[in-house]
């Protein structure tokens, strides 16, 4: 497995966010994870990227425990990147030093091998011609593509993302989903959560239920959006099927 | 098509003409009144002539202008340092480890003491009261302990601005930066730091244009700068022109230096955003 979760802890005060999680994430597949709001989504991603201390289990990055408090979270940070619902790029840095921040700060790349690289990767998604741009000149959807580009740059071995098309236009979600879907076909391990079912359904090789810091439910697509076990998933499936979002 | 474009044009240019003349026409009686009212004060002739009287003026401007320049030295080696200290205070007092608990407090402290007395009185008690230990000369120079008093007092007031500077820019800049594997004192140098001094370059400025005059405090405790020169100058022609012959003076660097901030805050924000709304 590349990453493991087991029995995962999470409370703020004494509101138990993520109530006893356990995951298994094998090497280049695609976990989604789909869940009313505040079911907790956003906490276990931050939690697996170390940014959240977290209050029991572990966490397990090939094989490593990367849980153990007072391990330096850095290192295993640039091993597992993570994109966020509000692109979070750097508003004071173009488009070029975004992405090159973290190699030449956190790895010693030279300036030019690490530009050349980061130009590859613009022009792998299609976005050659911003390089020199700020963020704010940007589209919400090319934002979040350079977003991407800025966590590739580092090479992480697996890739978070979080509901990183939910402050989209409609129109400009597909463009982001592609790009998601290009990375999966190169192998790239990703756990994303999501309020785009179909893409969920047809993207995913497993997805997972979170309700209340739970996995209620979790399985391939074709059994949790067809035949959910739990009620609550269930529930919850009918929902999003009134809405027109399946 | 085509009309549609023209008229708007039209309209558009016809509603600049209008509030050019409309800002001129304002301007142009506020001016009026002025030159046609306070001539017109009792004792306006009097004022005239101990405040504004031109020979004095012209006698005692270059002398003004020569100790103008200890002003402009004592702005250059305080401004850096206190831009320096206040950095540092405010990224101690900003500091999450446990470890530096014990500085944070002496940094609260130090704010606190430091702003909750004024300027003059910190420029008394460190400049006669350094001094007084007996050191030996250069150490004991009113000119050197002035200075460190200036740059204590505002390093504490631009500390303060410094943190609610970094204090505004987001958490999730921060999770941004720390998820691609930068550190803490990373973050603050490339992700935190740089957004949060272009916030806070307005109030900054300001607090760089009150050091510009505030410096004239330290020929209270000896060096002949602008304002004792000034005194002195009083004194001679029993006139009070060559304290509006400083003013003038310290007009002539706060006046640029604020002007350049607006036009270098405009370039920075028309350079990162794309859009502004019409007025
Ligand atoms: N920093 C925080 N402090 C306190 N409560 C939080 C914090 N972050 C999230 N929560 C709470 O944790 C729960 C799960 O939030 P989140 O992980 O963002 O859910 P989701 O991403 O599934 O919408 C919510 O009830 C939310 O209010
Ligand atoms: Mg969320």
């Amino acid at each position: 497995m590349k990453m493991s979760v087991r029995n995962l802890v999470k409370s703020y005060g004494n509101h138990t966010v993520l109530n006893g999680i356990s995951l298994e994430i094998a090497e280049g597949t695609v976990v989604t994870l789909i869940g009313p709001s505040g079911s907790g989504k956003s906490t276990l991603l931050r939690c697996l990227n170390l940014l959240e201390p977290i209050d029991d289990g572990e966490v397990f990055l090939d094989g490593e425990d990367i849980s153990l408090p007072g391990l330096d979270a850095n290192p295993i940070r640039q091993r597992v990147g993570m994109v966020f619902q509000s692109f979070n790029l750097f508003p004071h840095m173009t488009v070029m030093e975004n992405i090159i921040l973290s190699p030449t700060r956190t790895r010693g790349v030279a300036k030019a091998a690490a530009r050349v690289k980061a130009l590859e990767l613009l022009e792998r998604f299609g976005l050659a011609d911003k390089a020199g741009a700020y963020p704010d000149q940007l589209s919400g959807g090319q934002q979040q593509r350079v977003a991407i580009v800025r966590a590739l740059a580092v090479e992480p071995e697996v890739l978070l993302l979080d509901e990183i098309t939910s402050s989209l236009d409609p129109e400009l979600v597909s463009e982001v989903l592609d790009v998601v879907r290009e990375l999966k076909s190169t192998g790239m391990t990703i756990v994303l959560a999501t309020h785009e079912m179909g893409f969920a359904r047809d993207t995913s090789d497993l997805v997972c239920v979170l309700d209340g810091g739970r996995i209620i439910e979790q399985g391939p697509p074709s059994q949790v959006f067809t035949a959910p076990q739990s009620e609550r998933a269930q529930l919850f499936l009918q929902r999003i099927i009134a809405s027109g979002r399946l | 098509m085509v009309t549609t474009t023209s008229r708007r044009a039209a309209y558009e240019k016809t509603r600049k003409r209008r509030s050019i003349a409309v800002a001129a026409i304002s301007s142009l009686i506020v001016v009026a009144a002025i030159v046609i009212l306070v001539p017109q004060m009792p004792r306006w002739d009097r004022v005239r002539t101990s405040f504004f009287n031109g020979e004095v003026f012209r006698d005692s401007f270059p002398r003004l202008l020569d100790a103008f320049v200890l002003d402009v030295k004592i702005f250059l080696w305080s401004a850096p340092a206190i831009l320096v200290l206040a950095m540092l205070v405010a990224m101690a007092r900003n500091s999450r480890s446990p470890a530096l608990f014990p500085v944070r407090v002496f940094t609260i402290a130090y704010t606190d003491i430091m702003r909750g007395v004024p300027v003059l009185l910190w420029i008394y008690l460190i400049g006669f009261g350094v001094p007084g230990l007996g050191l030996e000369r250069p150490w004991n120079s009113p000119l050197l302990w002035g200075s460190v008093a200036l740059v204590l007092t505002y390093a504490s007031y631009v500390a303060e601005v410094f943190r609610a500077g970094i204090e505004s820019i987001h958490e999730s800049q921060r999770a941004a930066a720390r998820s691609l594997g930068l550190t803490h004192w990373q973050t603050m140098r490339h992700v935190v730091i740089p957004q949060a001094i272009r916030r806070v370059v307005p109030p900054l400025m300001n607090d760089m244009v009150s050091l510009q005059k505030d410096v004239a405090l330290v020929s209270l405790i000896g060096p002949i700068e602008i304002l004792r020169r000034a005194g002195v100058d009083k004194s001679k022609f029993a006139n009070f022109t060559p304290y509006v012959a400083a003013a003038v003076i310290f007009l002539c660097i706060t006046i640029p230096l604020t002007r350049t901030t607006d036009y270098l805050l405009e370039r920075e924000r028309r350079r990162t955003t794309g859009t502004r709304v019409r007025s």
